[in-house]
């Protein structure tokens, strides 16, 4: 392994976190993942020395799930992984989940794609706002009107009777 | 943006992600103090990034499935042999050396994936053959270099292949002789070459069982000895010498140019 590829082993972690919050569920998270460094892998002569290798990652790993959906809205009627996928997704995590892994994932399970994409990237991952639009390649205005659109939406469900439903962290 | 400025839906953002200006967070500060909707807004939003971490940080804690690993550390491996300059040579050797057990078949080459057991086990038992017998000194080959055509004739019919010898004299190594061996349940041949040094280098060859998953290249390096080994449709070999990569690889290219002659 040179040092790229430790410098990618590191990301899997945070690709693994932004997959599951993605998708909701383990088993397909860890698939888009895989499918995710198999591409990464075979892509590798068209990495950058230099360049930002969790932005590289992640603008693969996005682009497989985008192409997912769009599989998914093309063909409706067949029964694939892509349906599953919409079923998991459309699941909250089990009872025994905590609570606030269950209100999060059923909140976000609420928001547009593209509003989703964008609040998980900036919110969970961290990213800065150029890093997620080269990651979705959009213009950095879209990205803050996705972020703002979706965060607004996202509190809608989080205390729509006026109270946080989410506990305080500290 | 100045105190009378209200705030753009933009700055609320940035101020929420921490991504204003020192200057600009106060003045933010400063307005949030007289716009309670704004401020809880920012509150609110803020609380969904905390949230959002909670409830799914604990997967950067998860220890990182093998299967994941293995993805960049496989490919990895496998593209530092694909980009090694002399791996074509050897690669080509490796064609040359079926001159070797003749009739050797296409298809040796086949990418193997993961190592199969088989495989791992039979550079293994080339391993520990090679051990055990450079060892000795006054047996070290059953049948000595100087009866050849005999040895050859006797370990092809036993085999079931017909083997020959690969000539290493340019590598500097001389046939010193061979050895039938068990590798499992099956037959297998060993080739002992003797260099000026007294370094000893084998060929480990045995016919494939027909389970044999065929393998591409691999090396492995055990205290200081090394094997070169692969599977392929008909043929299992190994090369085995106390010597690292490199020089290994090295010799390889000699008998390439040697067989190739």
């Amino acid at each position: 392994m040179n040092e790229e590829h430790q410098i990618i082993v590191d990301q899997v972690p945070h690709l693994r976190r932004y997959a599951r919050a993605l998708l909701g569920d383990k088993a397909l998270a860890d698939d888009l993942v895989q499918e995710c460094l198999t591409r990464a892998m075979d892509r590798l002569h068209l990495w950058r020395p230099g360049g930002n290798m969790r932005v590289w990652l992640m603008a693969i790993m996005h682009n497989l799930h985008i192409n997912e959906a769009k599989r998914r809205s093309a063909r409706p009627d067949q029964i694939s992984l892509a349906a599953s996928h919409e079923n998991l997704r459309s699941q909250a995590p089990g009872q025994d989940a905590p609570l606030l892994l269950r209100d999060m994932s059923n909140a976000l399970n609420q928001l547009p794609d593209e509003q989703r994409h964008v609040i998980l990237l900036i919110g969970l991952e961290g990213l800065e706002y150029a890093e997620a639009a080269d990651v979705l390649d959009i213009p950095i205005g879209t990205v803050m009107s996705r972020l703002g659109r979706g965060r607004k939406k996202l509190r809608e469900f989080l205390d729509a009777d006026g109270a946080p439903r989410l506990r305080s962290v500290k | 943006m100045n105190n009378a400025d209200p705030m753009s839906p933009d700055d609320l953002q940035k101020f929420v992600d921490g991504r204003l200006s020192p200057e600009d967070q106060v003045r933010m500060e400063a307005w949030l103090a007289e716009h309670p909707e704004d401020a809880a807004q920012v509150h609110a939003y803020r609380l969904q990034n905390a949230n959002l971490s909670q409830a799914y940080d604990g997967v950067l804690d998860e220890p990182v499935p093998a299967a994941l690993k293995d993805i960049v550390t496989m490919r990895a491996n496998r593209r530092a042999r694909e980009a090694r300059p002399a791996m074509p040579g050897w690669m080509r050797i490796a064609a040359a050396i079926v001159i070797f057990a003749a009739g050797g078949s296409a298809g040796w080459l086949a990418h193997g994936g993961a190592p199969a057991p088989e495989p791992a086990r039979f550079a293994a038992n080339a391993m520990g053959a090679h051990k055990i017998f450079v060892a000795e000194r006054r047996h070290a080959v059953e049948v000595p270099g100087g009866q050849e055509a005999h040895l050859f004739k006797w370990l092809s019919k036993r085999l079931g292949v017909t083997l020959k010898a690969p000539d290493l004299a340019s590598a500097g190594f001389r046939l010193m002789g061979g050895r039938l061996l068990a590798d499992g349940p099956l037959p297998a041949a060993q080739f002992m070459y003797e260099n000026a040094e007294k370094k000893r280098m084998t060929v480990y060859v045995r016919a494939a069982d027909g389970n044999s998953k065929n393998t591409e290249f691999r090396f492995e390096d055990n205290e200081g000895t090394g094997a070169f080994y692969w599977i392929d449709a008909k043929y299992a070999y190994a090369l085995v010498a106390p010597m690292g990569r490199a020089p290994l690889l090295d010799i390889a290219n000699r008998i390439y140019r040697d067989l190739s002659r």
